[in-house]
């Protein structure tokens, strides 16, 4: 077996822990004469093949230096205990309640020696150590629920992350926060907005674009946006708190079943699709500002149901030019209960694939239809091939995101039926606003152009 | 101009200067970005806010300058232009990989100041809050240490060199809000540190000249206006190390060491007065007393106009026995007493302070001040105070802060960074700033040095001076002294580049010495050479290889491009009438000249050359060169046989 070492392998790992030094201990290299000093830090491992030692240098900066043969390395001091941070103090009770959850991803993370990359890292507490200013906005409990990369949930995260939520409302909680990695948020804010039915108070997702170990985090000013939302915005659904535009300024919260990330870096990567943001919070002053509609207001005496099973049979099917009629058929044979399609246009994906999708139709396999356009409602009627479709069995998802529906007929199929008439019933049932029968003109984003 | 610090005796005091120079490169692409390299002046469009917090480093700390950044509480304004920056500029994209041209220019520096370069290269974040980076760090990484300089007073160590991105420009910045454009965000720089093996004020000068000489031969730095930049640190026997940033020309650099020098040598003899007097820290006393309704109804206009415009009170401190030390000039005109305004200004936000040294005075009468001593139980005769007026909480910060940099006093020098003033004076900035600043860039994966890379490096190592200076002399024809004048000048690559481009129609002499020699001339008569660029001293030099201007004409027509630096060169050849004449119509000049003297050059042979030649060159000087001149005087006196 291979001998790794704080990421260190072979020789060095073996000639490290011989000598038992570790990281933060101070470490004196010689080689070709010279002296190299400094604290030996943790080496990345995908980079490990190289027989290069780490250390940081009395000025900070790293440098790697190549160990040979002729290199001595040795134990100079071992390494002094760092001073931890005081405890924040307890809160005051006349403030709103809320919950912290945090699931990993951005808005928690530091530096991980494994890959040199950032991960998730920071515990809840020092997240309230670090931004103490968040207990003048409401009294919170933080709590980790789970550590996975946004990508790696699964629709049981869903199922816990639901359960965890509905218990706190139960136990009469103002609002949830919920701390999350923002490359699949919205596919976890929309199945809390399905899983929890009669939502009393808001479930908050809030992330980060920028991680909170450098002084240009978003993350305190969207978390500070999200307490303020899910402490007193005056709704009770599912929602993403995120800046709303490049400048530290304002935090958009829009409808967690009509957004999606738009940017893969940018701070106002979340953008309402066939929707508007709901509020705009200043999280300097604490001012709601209400700039969309209100489906469902806040009402603490609700009662809240948990229908939190999700099927994780479904799959999500793009349209592509050379799409084959195999993708479906495999699909169908392999056992899975629903497809989405995220089709082109109005709607549409090749007529090759008619005759797999009425065999998946006719086998209980329900077939959903949404666009890759985004923008815009699907339609099935406006072409011939939409028609053919519709003939097939096909369930048109009106102006619904792919992910929204992929989400909610993963709901569907698990929480509530597999009958296939009813799920077409419930697929085209608004439940939580993931449908906008009416596009103004507005609803469009428009480039800049000189 | 007369030397404000005479007869200082730097060897004795023990003086050791260690120097810092950034010097932008001129690389096609920014460092992590593929942005170009260039500033520009176009309208802001793309405006945004942000604000930035400090963090702690890997290792668990937090850097006090960050802290004392954040403090002051201001938001950021940055324009974005959108031909020299991106989404990497505004922190809304993650750094690109690390500029490969930049990286081999550093390495090519490296390897000619004999350093050791490391074998594998970590890009870090070095915490900077004050807005001057949009992300709150500065991306820099060590590429090479422990080299050496040869310098005519002994070999000078470099400790380290480092590639780094250039912050951004500050346009503006008020109480509340600094306003800064990103074009230069991201420009590379690289970054040379010398140990403190520098020990005159005149050889940090020079040193600091020929490391910005070596980077700039590389053909890759730019040059111009904050192309260079370069901090000193200071430190002098029994004194502390203090590092001074923001000196805008190397010639500043003498008078900032010298003004330094005398500081720490007069904060030395602080010292020693207040230890003669028995000063103990225990004997300055947290004592702030409220002294706001003495001067209720004072006459003093500046108490009187604090004390309006806002909610301000007098807040007063006493120092026991400091009688006569707040008044004394540490650097011409900044007195100890400054230094403690400086303080807090920086940690308290407040305007200034008033100390007893400097009363009566400001409209506060000698009443006022008996009032102010027996209030704070101080002896006008021995003792010292300081009057702070502003809002209560604010007052009270600034006292506190003064009384720590007085105790300090006792010590000798604070090891800090000071800013440099126009003038070679420095003003405190803040305190020296650790390695707990630095964070690694976990966007950027180390990067190994190859072989290839120190290859590739090679061919970008600049010739040494030695070669050079033989090849401009075998080579040019330049004399050892005009090659080593050039070698040594900032334009040696304009140099280089114009005597590639008119090999064989222009001399090189001529070239060096209008670029070594003319410049300096016109310099000396006080002609602001600033003004002439690059782009006037190359088209004086085409319009020559051209004939149209006689190399006797470029020192009257670059004195004159200085006045009017945006005007066409060839216009103001024309317009000062310095067009080269052409050769038939110095013959008819001549003819003309000699027709109208005839007589008179009969009866006078001997000096009928001299004669015309004087009358010719009267209206031809500068316009056609003299030898020419002569050769067609020679040539009709002897065909009319007058010679």
């Amino acid at each position: 077996m291979v001998l790794v070492y704080h990421g260190y392998t072979g020789r060095l790992a073996a000639l490290l822990s011989g000598i038992g030094v570790e990281p933060g201990d101070r470490v004196r290299v010689v080689k070709d004469g010279e002296v190299f000093e400094g604290v030996l830090m943790p080496r990345y491992t995908v980079r490990a093949s190289e027989d290069i030692l780490v250390i940081k240098l009395e000025n900070g900066y790293n440098i790697g230096i190549k160990v040979d043969e002729r290199t001595q390395v040795s134990l100079a001091s071992k390494k002094s205990r760092l001073e931890r941070v005081a405890e924040p103090e307890e809160a005051v009770e006349s403030k709103a309640k809320i919950v912290l959850l945090s699931t990993g991803g951005t808005i928690a993370s530091k530096i991980d020696y494994e890959t040199g990359a950032v991960v998730p890292a920071l515990s809840t507490r020092e997240i309230t150590e670090w931004a103490p200013d968040l207990t003048d906005i409401a009294v919170f409990e933080a709590r980790e629920v789970m550590r996975v990369f946004s990508e790696d949930i699964t629709p049981s995260d869903w199922e816990r992350l639901a359960n965890e939520v509905y218990r706190e409302m139960k136990r009469g909680v103002n609002g949830a926060v919920i701390a999350h990695g923002t490359d699949m948020m919205s596919y976890s804010a929309a199945a809390l907005a399905f899983a929890i039915r009669d939502k009393p108070v808001p479930i908050v997702f809030v992330g980060s674009q920028r991680s909170s170990d450098r002084p240009s985090s978003d993350s305190i000013l969207n978390l500070k946006g999200a307490f303020i939302t899910a402490s007193r915005a005056p709704i009770a659904e599912s929602l993403i708190a995120m800046h709303a535009s490049t400048s530290d300024d304002l935090i958009a919260v829009h409808r967690g079943v009509k957004v999606r990330k738009m940017h893969t870096s940018r701070r106002d990567a979340f953008q309402s699709i066939n929707d508007k943001p709901i509020f705009l919070v200043n999280p300097y002053t604490s001012e709601v500002k209400q700039v969309g509609k209100i489906l469902k207001t806040r009402d603490p005496t609700r009662t809240p149901s948990l229908e939190a099973r999700f099927d994780d049979k479904v799959a999500l099917v793009k349209a592509y030019p050379g799409v084959q009629n195999e993708i479906i058929d495999m699909l169908v044979d392999k056992g899975f209960h629903g497809i989405v399609i995220e089709g082109s246009g109005l709607g549409h994906i090749s007529n090759r694939l008619l005759d797999s999708i009425k065999r998946a139709v006719e086998s209980g396999v329900p077939v959903v239809m949404t666009s890759q356009c985004l923008f815009g409602r699907v339609n099935l009627n406006v072409y011939s091939t939409g028609r053919r479709l519709l003939e097939a069995g096909v369930i048109p998802a009106e102006d619904m995101l792919p992910e929204v529906a992929y989400v909610k007929l993963s709901w569907v199929l698990a929480s509530k039926t597999r009958d296939i008439a009813e799920v077409r019933k419930w697929m085209l049932t608004n439940l939580e606003g993931e449908i906008n029968y009416r596009h103004t003109l507005d609803l469009y984003p428009r480039w800049l152009y000189e | 101009m007369s030397r404000a610090v005479q007869g200082l005796d730097y060897e004795k005091l023990g003086l050791r200067v260690g120097l810092e120079i950034h010097v932008q490169l001129d690389t096609r692409e920014k460092l992590f970005c593929s942005c170009p390299t260039k500033l520009v002046e176009e309208d802001s469009v793309d405006v945004f806010y942000r604000e930035l917090r400090p963090s702690r480093s890997e290792m668990g700390e937090v850097d006090q300058a960050a802290v004392l950044e954040w403090k002051k509480g201001r938001r950021f304004k940055y324009d974005s232009p959108r031909s020299a920056s991106c989404l990497v500029e505004a922190d809304e994209e993650p750094p690109h990989q690390m500029n490969r041209e930049a990286l081999e220019v550093a390495l090519a520096v490296a390897l000619s100041l004999n350093m050791r370069i490391v074998d594998e290269v970590y890009v870090m974040r070095k915490i900077v809050i004050d807005g001057s980076n949009v992300s709150g760090f500065q991306r820099t990484s060590l590429i090479a240490m422990n080299g050496w300089l040869e310098d005519e007073d002994g070999r000078v160590r470099i400790q380290t060199l480092c590639l780094e991105e250039d912050a951004a420009r500050k346009m503006g910045e008020s109480e509340y809000e600094v306003e800064y454009k990103l074009d230069r965000l991201g420009i590379p720089l690289v970054e040379i540190a010398t140990a403190p093996d520098i020990h005159s004020p005149e050889q940090a000068r020079r040193v600091a000249f020929k490391i910005g000489q070596l980077v700039r031969l590389t053909g890759r730095a730019k040059r111009g206006l904050g192309s260079i930049r370069q901090d000193v640190n200071i430190s002098i026997t029994g004194g502390g190390k203090v590092e001074i940033k923001g000196i805008q020309h190397l010639y500043m650099i003498p008078r900032v060491i010298e003004y330094e020098t005398l500081r720490q040598l007069r904060l030395l003899e602080i010292r020693e007065e207040l230890r003669r007097r028995g000063v103990v820290k225990e004997s300055l006393r947290a004592v702030f007393v409220d002294l706001t309704d003495l001067f209720r109804n004072t006459q003093s206009k500046l108490i009187k106009r604090l004390l309006t415009e806002k909610n301000a009170v007098v807040y007063g401190l006493k120092l026991a026995e400091f009688k006569g030390l707040l008044g004394l000039e540490l650097q011409p005109g900044r007195r100890f007493g400054t230094e403690l305004a400086d303080y807090a200004r920086v940690w308290a936000g407040v305007g200034g302070l008033i100390h007893s040294d400097e009363l009566p005075g400001y409209g506060i009468t000698v009443e006022e001040v008996n009032e102010v001593y027996r209030r704070l139980g101080a002896n006008p005769e021995r003792d010292a105070f300081v009057l702070v007026v502003d809002e209560r909480s604010k007052a009270l910060r600034a006292l506190e802060i003064v009384l720590e940099r007085v105790k300090v006093a006792l010590d000798g020098v604070p090891e800090e960074t000071r800013a440099a003033n126009p003038d070679g004076t420095t003003r405190y900035m803040r305190p020296r700033p650790g390695g707990a600043r630095m964070y690694p860039e976990t966007d950027i994966p180390p990067i190994l040095i190859t072989g290839d890379l120190i290859e590739s490096a090679k061919r970008l190592v600049p010739e040494p001076f030695e070669a050079k200076l033989e090849r401009f002399v075998r080579d040019h024809g330049l004399s050892r002294e005009l090659a080593t004048s050039v070698i040594n000048d900032i334009r040696l690559d304009l140099y280089e580049r114009l005597v590639e481009k008119w090999r064989g129609k222009v001399p090189p002499v001529l070239i060096a010495s209008t670029i070594a020699n003319t410049l300096r001339m016109l310099e000396n008569e006080g002609v602001r050479v600033e003004n002439i660029e690059d782009e006037h001293i190359e088209k004086v030099i085409d319009l020559v290889a051209a004939g149209k201007l006689v190399k006797d004409a470029i020192p009257d027509v670059l004195r004159e491009v200085s006045k009017e630096p945006e005007r066409d060169v060839e216009e103001v050849v024309r317009e000062l009438g310095l067009s080269r004449i052409s050769e038939s119509d110095v013959l008819d000049l001549v003819d003309k000249i000699v027709k109208e003297n005839l007589e008179k050059l009969k009866s006078r042979r001997d000096k009928a050359f001299n004669i015309v030649m004087s009358e010719a060159m009267k209206v031809l000087r500068g316009r056609v060169e003299g030898s020419l001149v002569a050769d067609i005087v020679k040539r009709r006196l002897r065909e009319l046989d007058i010679m």
